[in-house]
């Protein structure tokens, strides 16, 4: 037998590997020395970072369950930095916290589980690959909501995390069954051949469209965000937010543009809607609030109203943009939770007017909040600018031009509330700020990079060019 | 195929099971009801996989192989819920939906 094909999974073997290590490391490593895991994680995922940017065939597997092109081996590598920065923002929480419990392992096993899974969810060629890979990435990160098992916010957004999901999934799985019944394959590339619209199709597709809105947390579906967001982990919460969602809009886009592209008139009205409803919900309830976890919450829910704009179009910008805006976001929005964790962690304060007077305490800190809440915002000498811009133009050359203007609309919301932490950490002064601290190795190195990619990403113009040369696999 | 029977009457029922389900999850006051409504969703869903292979495409068996994924999937799920459940109700004592609304809006 050939088992060189083996090799277009690269990716999915060498983290099951490392998962596999993982489970021996914690038989074998005594109790005395768990902590040196942490250290084995990070440094067994930063070689499965380095290698997954070796250049891969294209090419599929299984009879197209599985496929993979240069487009999907590109998401796969952002999702490991992202998934990379994470692990070095979260390695002293876990080590001061989590160790002592000997529950340390146990985080990079579900963490590192969830994310083979959406590896296959975004590599996947039928609706049975994608649902698996669906639940294996959701049922993890549910149990990772619920991990400071003494907490009891935490098992609370355990519990509404995988309820939700569930019914997430459940509602998807009536619709798939439906595009089953009318197109009689749950192969896409047999689908995109004999999809109409007709109205048992359009309902599958309705229904199977919210299971993935619940996971990018679109408008109607958004309940769960904000409270799972403020129970779970802050590390968990930044996952949530950043590479979860960051997944889920990548196969939702490969699903959109490719096999469900005959309903384009169809989709393109449903996403106009939600598109609307999920940036000024987001906007509008994250004007009120005070805690830092679920302001990032409804932040994130806004953010994901702007993806929607590249979605809506189905061409080959569209594409590009969305990618590039993902992975900008990934950046703006780790910096910010970073932030948030290296202050949790140290005075365990999460609210906004604990930030009061931050800067002339903590100057490098605020600095970095800054500079990501200018990158959530869109404010120009940084790349969340150039994410926003790209997106609105690309939803303008399809001539979606008061949907434009009403994000645009929205930017200027955004812009208000984030000031409104600028302005506490800068201008307020406060009788009791959060006195100096220095972070460890781990946790400036994960900021570090990511104020990097903040200012590289939206200066280096040839990465645009890049992704833009690659989305042609998918249109 | 089961004589005597349509698909459309088959059909009929997995949507009122669908619908059921919702609705349970909806106005249930209990965490381990609202569990029972999703089983009701996802029963709804294996019963619709395996109706639609059987009297639609009776050559291929993807619905039916579908649906034991969908089965050992959920009772994954239902483990899980059910093992948070149980870990609230150590800290809490109770396992109603309105003890669970520390945090809001």
């Amino acid at each position: 037998m050939d088992f060189s094909n083996f090799l277009l999974m690269r990716h999915e073997i060498l983290l099951l590997a490392i998962l596999l290590l993982l489970i021996v490391g914690e038989i074998f490593i005594h109790k005395n020395k768990k902590s040196s895991i942490v250290h084995l994680a990070i440094f067994l995922f930063g070689i499965h970072t380095i290698v997954g940017f070796f250049a891969m065939d294209e090419g599929v597997l299984f009879g197209t369950m599985f496929k993979t092109n240069n487009l999907i081996h590109f998401f796969k590598n952002v999702l490991n930095v992202g998934v990379l920065i994470l692990l070095l923002q979260s390695a002293d929480w876990l080590q001061e916290k989590m160790v002592q419990q000997q529950r340390g392992t146990e985080f990079f096993i579900l963490l590192f589980s969830s994310l083979l899974g959406m590896y296959f969810m975004i590599s996947s060629g039928d609706f049975l690959m994608f649902y698996l890979g669906l639940e294996l990435s959701t049922l993890p990160v549910a149990a990772l909501a619920a991990y400071e098992t003494s907490k009891r916010k935490s098992s609370e957004a355990g519990i509404k995390l995988i309820l939700s999901a569930a019914l997430a999934s459940g509602i998807s799985l009536f619709g798939i069954s439906m595009l089953y019944a009318t197109s009689g394959s749950i192969y896409f590339n047999d689908i995109v051949n004999t999809i109409t619209a007709n109205y048992l199709t359009i309902l599958g597709f309705v229904l199977f469209f919210t299971g993935l809105a619940f996971k990018i947390s679109l408008v109607p579906f958004h309940f769960w965000t904000a409270d799972v967001y403020e129970g779970a982990p802050i590390s968990v919460a930044s996952y949530l937010s950043v590479i979860s969602k960051g997944a889920a809009v990548f196969i939702l886009m490969i699903l959109l543009f490719t096999v469900l592209k005959p309903l384009m008139h169809i989709w393109e009205n449903i996403l106009y809607v939600v598109a609307l409803a999920t940036m000024f919900t987001g906007n509008l309830f994250a004007l009120r609030q005070q805690n830092m976890k679920r302001f990032l919450a409804f932040s994130s829910i806004a953010q994901a109203g702007f993806i929607l704009l590249g979605l809506i179009t189905g061409t080959q910008l569209g594409t590009a943009t969305i990618v590039y805006f993902v992975m900008i976001y990934i950046f703006s929005n780790l910096a910010a939770f970073g932030v948030v964790q290296a202050i949790s962690l140290k005075t365990g304060k999460e609210n906004m007017t604990d930030y009061e007077g931050l800067y002339r305490t903590n100057p490098n800190l605020s600095l970095v909040m800054m500079l990501a809440l200018f990158s959530l915002a869109g404010i120009p000498p940084v790349a969340g600018f150039f994410g926003k811009f790209f997106l609105f133009t690309a939803a303008a050359s399809k001539g979606y031009y008061l949907l434009v203007f009403l994000a645009v609309v929205n930017v200027t919301i955004s812009l208000y509330y984030y000031l409104l932490v600028i302005r506490a950490m800068f201008l307020r002064k406060s009788d009791h700020p959060i006195p100096f601290f220095k972070n460890k190795l781990y946790m400036r190195l994960g900021l570090i990079i990511t104020v990097i990619g903040i200012l590289i990403l939206g200066l280096y113009s040839p990465l645009y060019d890049y992704i833009y040369e690659l989305s042609s696999n998918l249109n | 195929m089961i004589a005597g029977i349509s698909i459309y009457e088959i059909l009929t029922v997995t949507s009122i099971l669908f619908f059921i389900g919702i609705y349970g999850f909806i106005t249930r006051k209990n965490l381990i009801s609202i569990l029972i409504s999703i089983e009701l969703i996802m029963n709804a869903s294996v019963v619709n996989f395996v109706i639609i292979n059987k009297y639609l495409y009776p050559d291929i068996l993807q619905g039916v192989l579908f649906s034991i994924f969908i089965i050992a999937v959920t009772a994954a799920e239902t483990a899980l819920a059910v093992a948070i459940i149980i870990n609230l109700y150590r800290q809490i004592s109770s396992v109603e939906v309105k003890d669970t609304e520390t945090m809001k809006y």
